[in-house]
């Protein structure tokens, strides 16, 4: 059974960039994901039911406005309550070390900030992916 | 698996997209998946919409859905957009373009068309099925209208809308493509642009031209600017009222259906003959054999056919 992964990319908040969410949208293409792309300005619920529908393995969510704090929790509570708790999270942006170790210890799956290479983010998908699939199906 | 079928049908929307899944991904599980939902065929017409890649179909689509909202109605949308042939993988930005709706009746899915020769058609008339059990009124498809498997999918449509636009200007192309064949009506959109007049006038030169059938309707759209929007729809219902009502709809679906199936077959069986190892191995012994001078080549199909006939792992009915 052929199974790409699915990601969705989205970007939670008010900042306006989203030349950063792109590169890595198109990077994860690359890498043979199938990659959902919804744009600027996502409300953490808008996030979540699109990652229920489009049943996603991956979220990334990207945040330059220094809002992740809020953010993040939120998009972590909005796909609990999606009954999407098994989306492995992941968040790109300018977040300093001890709010991505916050980040991590309230259930994102890892923390990308500037410089991460897109090829560390894609093999680190792949390797949660298949450890989450895995886990599910056993 | 029952158990995601009777959710779906409850209305649980996470459960029809894991169905959805199971389904593009060819899951061992999809025949049990249609077979429960045997007696649910459900009633949702189904509108292709095709056209060049920038056309504006999704923006469309998204106007579509606002205004089949606006009349009570619930949609279920497909997105199909065109896998790379390099990495296997895609970018799905049709949802980019849509409006952004907290609402029940509304369910929109991106998907690839991944690279299997019909097995776009395959899956997508899965998950259109799928949307369909889950009780949709409306099915809208969205396809790029270039290549054979796209328009495939449309065949199986009920109505087929083609969406040009004055940049492209080009009607040979649409032409080429097969546009022309499978509209049964046409929307000119960005008509807000300069050339959108000279291309409507141009489709129904060309469309007078055609003496096998009647010319399909051509509608001027502004999908940004929410115009001609509303037109396009009074449009799409006549069709949808003429073809219930003249008692062909059923006769046709089954046409299709009978289609569906003997394409199916086909694909299974060729898939088989390409990649499953018995088949390759029966294939090769059959060609030595032929080369050997034991047997004809005739005689060789015949045996091949024969052995096709009392496949594995094909269920009983
Ligand atoms: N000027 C103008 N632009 C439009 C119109 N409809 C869509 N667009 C733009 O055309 C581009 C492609 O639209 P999209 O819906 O993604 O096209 P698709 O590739 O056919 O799905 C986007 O930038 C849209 O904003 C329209 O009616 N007028
Ligand atoms: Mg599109």
């Amino acid at each position: 059974m052929k199974a790409p992964i699915r990601v969705l990319i989205a970007k939670v908040g008010l900042d306006g960039h989203d030349r950063g969410a792109k590169v890595v949208a198109s990077a994860l293409r690359d890498a043979g994901m199938e990659v959902i792309y919804t744009g600027l300005h996502q409300s953490a619920e808008q996030v979540a039911a699109t990652a229920r529908d489009e049943d996603v393995d991956v979220v990334g969510v990207s945040s330059l406005s220094g809002a992740h704090m809020t953010v993040l929790p939120r998009v972590l509570a909005a796909l609990r309550a999606a009954g999407r708790e098994d989306v492995v999270l992941v968040a790109g942006g300018i977040i300093p070390t001890d709010e991505a170790q916050a980040l991590l210890e309230a259930g994102v799956a890892r923390v990308f900030r500037p410089g991460s290479s897109t090829r560390d983010i894609a093999a680190f998908l792949q390797e949660e992916v298949a450890r989450r699939r895995g886990a599910g199906a056993a | 698996m029952e158990n995601l079928v009777e959710r779906m049908q409850a209305g649980d929307r996470r459960a029809l997209a894991r169905l959805m899944t199971l389904a593009e991904n060819e899951s061992p599980e999809v025949p049990r998946i249609f077979a429960a939902l045997r007696r649910a065929p459900g009633r949702a017409h189904r509108l292709g919409v095709t056209g060049p890649p920038g056309a504006g179909k999704s923006t469309l689509v998204g106007r579509l859905i606002e205004a089949l909202r606006a009349a009570g109605e619930t949609v279920g949308v497909l997105a199909v957009d065109p896998s790379s042939p390099l990495s296997g993988g895609a970018l799905l930005g049709d949802r980019l373009r849509m409006p952004v709706l907290d609402d029940p009746g509304v369910f929109v899915r991106s998907m690839a068309s991944r690279g299997t020769p019909g097995g776009l058609a395959r899956h997508s008339l899965d998950l259109a099925d799928l949307l369909d059990a889950f009780g949709r009124d409306w099915i809208l498809i969205e396809t790029v209208g270039t290549g054979q498997g796209e328009l495939e999918i449309l065949n199986e449509a009920d109505t087929t809308l083609v969406v040009l636009h004055p940049g492209t200007g080009d009607t040979v192309q649409a032409l080429k493509a097969g546009l022309f064949e499978v509209g049964d009506l046409f929307a000119v959109n960005k008509a807000d642009q300069i050339g959108a007049d000279s291309l409507k006038a141009e489709l129904e030169w060309a469309f007078r031209l055609r003496e096998d059938r009647a010319a399909p309707p051509v509608r001027m759209t502004s999908a940004r600017e929410n115009r001609g929007v509303g037109e396009l729809l009074v449009e799409v219902r006549r069709i949808r009222a003429a073809r219930e009502a003249d008692g062909q709809l059923g006769a046709q679906r089954q046409a299709r259906l009978a289609r569906r199936l003997r394409r199916e077959v086909e694909l299974e069986f060729a898939d088989r003959l390409a990649g499953d190892p018995d088949w390759t191995g029966l294939l090769e012994n059959l060609a030595r054999r032929v080369m050997d001078l034991e047997i004809d080549r005739y005689a060789a199909r015949a045996e091949l056919i024969r052995r096709l006939g009392k496949t594995k792992g094909a269920t009983e009915a």
